[in-house]
């Protein structure tokens, strides 16, 4: 049985995708979205945290699963490895309805206006292809409203003054401070810093029929229990679905776009919950699988007209894998600074974004999510026994005497961090796999050392009697914030899209998550992803006649 | 009807044979030893790494079963003993040992010393603090010697102060 022909495919119910979805199906078009996962919910994980986002020993239940998904890493000695999604070398994003949005911690950063201007602000720097977006912070500006209204979220929009302009607030009054972020902020305007309390995808108050937040300690990682949470799978998809124009096909795994011979996209092959191989035609075909995968996507598509994959007759598809570098410190403090009031985070401060002496970029630093008990296990200065007694008492007496300030260094691009195919390696479906090779640039470690540094001096300052440093390596970076793979521009010759998520000589094939950015901002990118959703929406609906694209 | 034990050995556990369950109960114990709070033993770290193995984790069955034997050899080598029979201390530094590397090499030929060790430290974490569910963390003891609140009821540790306060009906 065939699939009736639609308008519009779109692959990746995630944070990009669900809202492109929406916007087509409110708009008229006859949309399917597909994903790979299944609806997931509080219920299905409980507060475990071996099965959670943050930490999958025995299973991710934000998928994917072990079962069916492998990917091929090369090593730094060259030899490569077999890794499975609960491993860490997998680089796992998220396979559900929402994907990662479910699950994340929901910071709700928009970029400043230099992170569109990386290259223009701080000029070309060796081993890296750092450069300019093609848009600026003013393009996309309308769908950081948009997404923050839509989606929801909770803020102060004063009380970050280096914030870019915006027009309108937040739509949800900011969230308080636990006793750790008031310890922070005091802190922090002690030294004539800038602190505030996080803008989060998370309902503050009661908001768009959902209730507010009850400070879970097992937040980030976790769905929430009562739906506070603001995701793409409790907003935008479900108008999607009650347009009456969209078709959420969970379960199946897209495994190549149809190409024709005249460059355009037919539609998708697919495997269905069965097993069973399907296609699915469409006048447009929007890829939003997150960076990895759109890029496997992409190259795993070929013709004659396109032999090494969609859009990659340049070979630009897969390249500037991007992600962050986590870096900060810790410190240790006498009395108890954890009062129990989650997800943690709530205090940051933009400070350290840019305008640094002599760095390239910066990023946000922030206080950290709760650290739960296993993960805490790894949370250790440097040289302490991981074991015996000494691993216990630091268990039960620094729990609650622990803070941690650390944020994401914005990472600068290079070409041979990627995502290629696998020559060998086929996953369950007999679908080539993804091959991840390369590092961070060595700047990263340069820029890491100085927030680090930042984030200590922060500590020492609150009172911590004892501090240590986490510092970013130079180990590829493709996980949750992936980003980069399918980067936007003005040159065929040079990148995969057009300024709108165009891919280059395939009119009807766009893309529509981090794979578009061409840097990845100083922030957790998931507002960004959003805003593109919602700006590539935007410009297929307008260039939409009716009956045909263009 | 009394029917007697099985005349042939027979495992009380899934993956494990007696032997090498009494090795890793006396390996865990070390990650995780008694004292006023509860243990590794106490809270059943042995069942949960038995029962992953026979799950999710069945493709360490190899590593376990070429590791464990490589720790009583190393023992029997060193000490003439099997680890298990080992007084503390003793375990303790050949555990130490064993986290540097510097058993006899011998007996480590066909799986690495050092990453066996990272596997069951890393295991012997999940089985202490995750959730029950999995077999270990027995009435959530971790959460308890940490002083975490289980069930986590949002409000609970503030509840009574609020309840002598306002509490009205």
């Amino acid at each position: 049985m065939s699939n009736k022909h639609v308008n519009a495919v779109v692959v990746g119910a995630g944070a990009g995708g669900g809202i492109v979805a929406k916007e087509l199906a409110v708009a008229g078009l006859s949309t399917v979205l597909f994903e790979r996962g299944d609806w997931v919910t509080y219920d299905d994980h409980d507060d475990d945290e071996l099965i959670s986002q943050r930490t999958h020993p025995l299973k991710n239940a934000f998928g994917p699963d072990d079962e069916r998904h492998r990917r091929v890493r090369v090593n730094a000695d060259g030899s490569t490895s077999i890794v499975l999604p609960s491993e860490g070398g997998y680089n796992n994003n998220a396979a559900c309805v929402g994907s990662g949005t479910v699950s994340y911690g929901a910071m709700a950063w928009r970029f400043m206006e230099k992170d569109f201007k990386m290259k223009s602000t701080y000029g070309h720097v060796e081993g890296s292809t750092l450069e300019d977006w093609p848009i600026d912070y003013f393009d996309l500006e309308p769908c950081y409203e948009k997404a923050e209204w839509e989606i929801g979220v909770a803020g102060d929009h004063n009380a970050n003054p280096f914030m870019a302009p915006r027009k309108k607030p937040y739509p949800m009054p900011a969230f308080s401070y636990n006793r750790e972020g008031k310890m922070l902020y005091d802190t922090a305007k002690r030294l004539g810093l800038h602190p505030f309390s996080i803008p989060m995808l998370r309902n503050s108050v009661p908001y768009g029929g959902r209730p507010a937040c009850y400070r879970m300690r097992s937040c980030v990682g976790f769905a929430c229990p009562v739906n506070a949470k603001c995701g793409t799978h409790n907003t935008v998809i479900p108008t999607a679905l009650k347009s009456g124009n969209c078709e959420l096909r969970t379960n199946c795994q897209v495994a190549e776009i149809m190409l024709n011979e005249n460059g355009r996209a037919r539609g998708v092959k697919y495997y269905d919950e069965n097993d069973n191989g399907q296609i699915q035609t469409a006048d447009i075909v929007v890829i939003a699988a997150a960076a990895v995968e759109t890029a496997r996507l992409l190259l795993n598509s070929r013709n004659k007209l396109f032999p090494n994959g969609a859009g990659n007759n340049n070979d630009w598809v897969g390249r500037n894998l991007q992600g962050h570098a986590y870096t900060g410190a810790s410190g240790l403090f006498k009395d108890e600074i954890y009062d129990d009031v989650g997800p943690g985070a709530c205090w940051a401060i933009s400070d350290y974004n840019h305008d640094n002496d002599g760095i390239i970029g910066g990023g946000a630093l922030c206080n950290s999510f709760v650290v739960m008990p296993y993960l805490f296990t790894r949370t250790r200065p440097p040289g302490a026994k991981r074991w015996g007694i000494e691993h216990k008492e630091f268990q039960r007496s620094k729990f609650k005497r622990i803070a941690h300030v650390r944020g994401p260094f914005q990472e600068i691009p290079n070409f041979e961090a990627r995502v290629s195919i696998d020559p060998v390696v086929k996953d369950h479906w007999g679908i080539p796999t993804v091959r991840l090779s390369g590092s961070r640039h060595s700047y990263d470690p340069i820029g890491c050392q100085f927030m680090s540094d930042r984030a200590e001096e922060i500590l020492k300052e609150a009172g911590a009697y004892f501090s240590w440093q986490g510092v970013g390596g130079r180990g590829l970076s493709g996980g949750q914030h992936q980003s980069g793979t399918a980067r936007m521009g003005n040159y065929p010759q040079t990148s995969v899209t057009n300024k709108f998520g165009q891919v280059h000589d395939i009119d009807n094939l766009f893309i529509a998550d981090g794979s578009l950015a061409v840097t990845n901002g100083g922030f957790n990118p998931a507002l960004t992803i959003m805003a593109l959703g919602y700006y590539v929406g935007d410009y297929i609906v307008k260039n939409w006649n009716g009956s045909k694209f263009k | 009807m009394f029917i007697p034990a099985c005349s042939g050995y027979e495992s009380t556990w899934r993956f494990f044979t007696e032997e090498e369950a009494k090795t890793v109960i006396a390996f865990t114990e070390q990650i995780i030893p008694a004292d006023h709070d509860p243990g590794a033993t106490d809270a059943n770290v042995i069942n949960y790494i038995d029962k992953q193995l026979v799950s999710y984790y069945t493709r360490f069955q190899d590593r376990y079963k070429k590791g464990i034997p490589a720790i009583n050899k190393s023992s029997q080598r060193i000490l003439r003993k099997n680890f298990y029979e080992l007084v503390w201390d003793e375990q303790t530094h050949f555990m130490e040992q064993m986290e540097a590397g510097d058993l006899p090499e011998e007996y480590w030929k066909e799986t690495d010393q050092q990453s066996f060790f990272r596997m069951l430290l890393d295991h012997s974490m999940q089985g202490f603090y995750g959730s029950p569910r999995h077999g270990g963390n027995k009435d959530y003891i971790s959460y308890k010697m940490m002083k975490i609140d289980y069930p986590h009821v949002i409000g609970q540790n503030r509840y009574d102060k609020l309840r002598t306060k306002t509490h009205v009906s």
